[in-house]
């Protein structure tokens, strides 16, 4: 469904993204896993419209979305949950929520669905969002983005300041998410889960692929010689 | 590739690290023979045309003193007038207690700066995009303040008293080196306080203040350093004014004219370059002069060129130039050198030296 | 030395600061834009009804319904087309491009103009005052304007908490980067916020002409006013700029009664101590309405 082909993403002169090529399909989850600075945020965030890129295409069911606006891919079904979560601080989680919906995507995410998916929030619509512990603001991130009724979700850095059992219930509205046939596009730097919850995964070094497959496929090794950059080709070089 | 190489290079020192891209020398000589050639203007031409250039140089001291501000600090400030009116005004008081008033005239730098030194607290405390009202009402203060008083003439004006008796000529050529030496001090210590360490503070403030204060640097030491110099040049400024003028009129003196003078020159020039307000000043006097019979319209048009240039020409005219010709008048970046051919690293955030690291 | 009049005369006058002190508010809560020629546009509004009346013989509050419309339109049309592509060059650009409209609107009005003053008659009725207590007698129309600053501050407050547009406002003033992939275009959404600032710059610009008088040189001291009211009363509040309007109002009108030309200077006296000594404002913000 969404294909990113030969993006090279530059930030000044540093490229972030070097002819990096990627597809995920409807009802599937690519986990993008890397280390600090390997160029997984960028990649997020160029599809997502927050960059342009210095070349590559980025296609939806075959329409180019390279040139849209943030907002105009949002109303194709391409919708990210930034890194740090993003809420507005001086709305409240339900008003947080409904801005989500600003795209007019039709579909049946809805504020009722979000809170059925995530209990807790029946009580506290009507909160400030600043007052919600970390797991709970990345709970509204990911509703916010669901209000959009997505095609494409991204979501960078789910894991980052959450407790395991915040997390676990995070990722329990994956099985939604398969079972509406959205595409994921997770990054993620803790690798177990990434791969736990993955149909496919690709490895990100300074901006380019170094390995991709399925979580069963890959030993711990090669995704750890991926990771960091060693390997038979040469030393370790620097970041 | 080739950046493998220059991290080579690196490693290996090659690397030689100048001020300059051609030896400063010319520079320097250059500058002595301009400065030497203005001094001697008074006996080679006529009076109307050094108090012309007085006019040029008291424009030329306060653009580039609003220039130090704004284009390194990123402080746009509209208050100025303010140490323009206390400069004048220190000279005023000091001639009615009878000191000459061209000896005043360090007096009235040194009381300028004082009065920033408060007053930078005060008006720190706003957000930059604020900042920018509070310095006006600084200056509205200082006039309403100013203006009270009889004794300074209120609101109606006030001679300068202490050089009615001298020859108007040798007033006029006085006047004139005075105006010479305040313009080349300013200028001087601009370019002096650029290339020291602060300098380098302070470019890197502009080029991005957060990174800036992450590296350490005392981003509101060195923004209350230039506020306070840039306040002394203005109050140099305002006692040339009123000694050229021998009278001052607290509402004219205090206008908030005066900072538009600032900022279309440094516009037109180039905000953040020395070069910048020399340029802009000759330009905007250029305008003057010849549209000044035209009225209102061409402070219309200046305004519009002003608009037009902040959006579409942000380094100004200097900018541009330095950027395509990679010169320098007065070098206070850093070039360096590893291969024959020296290469720049532009600045990627502007401003408009024309190398640096 | 009539202390209750002065301060209640100080109170009133807050409400028309506040008029000037809202549009400025707002562009700089939402779009993070000082606008230096903010007086200058209320006074270019005033002279656009005095135009209106001059040609139409409407009565001057009537021309508020062609006057603030048309500044809607301009609000909005210049925030995407002028201030918009100003913050991208840089922040300081949008501070030295109205600074350069500033000087272009006063001239342009001084050559079409003149350098007169000009004023509304608004009619007996209006212009009556009421004598509440031998000491106190209110005019009409101030209190007039006071509370046309209070409806617009309610109308204001209802449309930002209460309407999808209004929360979209606020998601994007509060993060704009995160409301553009919440969906929602921030460009058109700040040209509302623009087209409402100078919607009440108009109406303010209306206000001064019915109040007092205007002249093309009206504006900064306006400008000024309203920045005032605004850092008095705590900026991103908007009741704050109520609150600041009354503030400065009544230092002014105090000021008066001890030194007949020294108001305005009470008025920049209890600006700079209030800066000083609680920067924040009187009214402590949340980040919007």
């Amino acid at each position: 469904m969404l294909e990113v082909r030969n993006l090279t993403v530059h930030h000044g002169f540093l490229p972030a993204v070097s002819d990096l090529s990627l597809t995920v399909e409807a009802g599937q989850t690519l986990a993008i896993i890397g280390a600090n600075g390997a160029g997984k945020s960028t990649l997020l965030r160029t599809i997502a419209g927050l960059h342009r890129p210095t070349s590559g295409t980025i296609t939806l069911d075959g329409k180019a979305i390279t040139g849209l606006s943030a907002h105009a891919r949002v109303r194709e079904g391409v919708v990210l949950v930034p890194e740090g979560r993003r809420l507005f601080p001086s709305l409240t989680l339900e008003e947080n929520l409904r801005v989500g919906s600003t795209a007019g995507r039709a579909g049946t995410w809805s504020v009722d669905r979000v809170i059925a998916q995530f209990p807790w929030m029946a009580d506290r619509r009507r909160e400030p969002t600043v007052h919600l512990s970390g797991g709970e603001q990345q709970a509204v991130a990911i509703g916010r983005a669901l209000m959009a009724n997505p095609r494409v979700l991204l979501l960078d850095e789910l894991s980052l300041g959450l407790a395991p059992t915040m997390l676990r219930r995070i990722y329990g509205v994956f099985p939604q998410l398969v079972a509406d046939g959205i595409a994921v596009l997770l990054v993620e730097q803790d690798v177990g889960q990434a791969l736990h919850v993955a149909d496919r995964f690709q490895c990100l070094l300074e901006g380019r692929t170094t390995l991709e497959g399925k979580p069963g496929e890959a030993t711990p090794q090669k995704i750890e010689a991926a990771y960091f950059g060693l390997g038979p080709s040469g030393t370790g070089s620097a970041a | 590739m080739a950046k493998d190489a220059e991290q080579k290079a690196v490693t290996q020192g090659s690397i030689r690290v100048t001020r300059s891209r051609r030896p400063a020398w010319w520079g320097v000589i250059g500058a002595a023979i301009l400065l030497a050639l203005l001094a001697t203007l008074p006996f080679v031409v006529y009076a109307d045309v050094t108090d012309a250039l007085v006019n040029v140089f008291i424009l030329l001291v306060v653009a580039s003193m609003w220039n130090l501000l704004a284009g390194y600090c990123g402080l746009i400030s509209v208050g100025q007038q303010a140490y323009i009116g206390s400069g004048a005004y220190t000279v005023l008081i000091l001639a009615q207690n009878g000191i000459n008033p061209f000896v005043a005239i360090p007096a009235a730098i040194l009381v300028s700066a004082i009065l920033s030194i408060p007053v930078s607290f005060l008006v720190f405390r706003l957000r930059a995009e604020y900042f920018a009202i509070g310095t006006w009402v600084v200056g509205e203060v200082f006039f309403l303040g100013v203006a009270r008083f009889k004794s300074l003439g209120g609101g109606t004006g006030r001679a300068l008293p202490g050089l009615a008796l001298m020859d108007p000529a040798l007033r006029g050529a006085i006047t004139y080196w005075s105006a010479l030496v305040v313009t080349a001090a300013a200028l001087l210590g601009t370019y002096l306080l650029l290339r020291s360490r602060m300098g380098l503070d302070l470019t890197a403030i502009r080029d991005n203040e957060l990174a800036a204060r992450s590296v350490g640097v005392r981003v509101s030491t060195a923004q209350r350093v230039v506020y306070v110099v840039s306040a002394a040049g203005c109050g140099a400024a305002g006692a040339i004014i009123i000694i050229s003028q021998l009278n001052v009129l607290a509402s004219a003196i205090f206008s908030v004219n005066w900072s538009a003078k600032m900022i279309f020159i440094s516009l037109i020039g180039g905000l953040g370059t020395i070069e910048g307000p020399i340029l802009g000043t000759a330009i905007y006097f250029a305008i003057q002069q010849t549209l000044a019979q035209v009225g209102a319209w061409y402070l219309i048009l200046l305004g519009l060129l002003a608009v037009v240039i902040a959006m579409y020409l942000p380094r100004g005219l200097w900018g541009a130039i330095s950027s395509r010709l990679h010169l320098q008048v007065f070098p206070v970046g850093y070039w360096l050198h590893n291969s024959p051919a020296p290469r720049s690293i532009p600045s990627p955030s502007g401003g408009g030296q024309g190398g640096g690291q | 030395m009539n202390w209750v009049n002065a301060v209640v005369q100080g109170i009133l006058l807050g409400g028309l600061y506040a008029l000037f002190a809202t549009g400025l508010s707002i562009l700089f809560g939402v779009v993070r834009v000082v606008n230096l020629a903010h007086g200058d546009f209320a006074v270019l509004a005033a002279y656009l009804a005095l135009v209106v009346v001059t040609t139409t013989h409407l009565h001057p509050l009537l021309t508020l319904l062609i006057v603030v419309p048309l500044f809607g339109v301009l609000g909005y049309f210049g925030q995407r087309l002028v201030i918009q592509k100003s913050l991208d060059v840089s922040p300081v650009t949008t501070l030295l491009v109205s600074f350069g409209l500033s000087v272009v609107i006063q001239n342009a009005l001084l050559v079409a103009f003149s350098a007169d003053s000009h004023s509304f008659d608004v009619g007996h009725l209006i212009s009556a005052s009421v004598q509440v207590t031998p000491q106190l007698s209110i005019a009409v129309v101030s209190v007039m304007i006071f509370l046309s600053a209070v409806l617009l501050l309610i109308g204001l407050q209802l449309f930002l908490s209460g309407t999808a547009l209004g929360r979209q406002i606020r998601a994007s003033a509060d993060d704009q980067e995160a409301a553009r992939i919440a969906g929602v275009d921030t460009h058109h959404v700040f040209g509302i916020a623009a087209a409402i600032a100078f919607a009440s710059v108009a109406i303010a610009g209306v206000a001064l002409g019915i109040y007092s008088s205007f002249d093309p040189s009206a504006g900064p001291p306006r400008l000024i006013y309203a920045f005032e009211a605004v850092i008095i009363g705590g900026v991103g509040s908007l009741w704050g700029t109520l609150v600041g309007g009354i503030v400065l109002g009544v230092a002014q009108t105090l000021g008066s009664q001890i030194d007949p030309s020294s108001g305005v200077l009470a008025g920049h006296l209890v600006f700079l101590a209030l800066l000083a000594l609680r920067p924040q404002g009187l009214v402590r913000a949340r980040l919007a309405a």
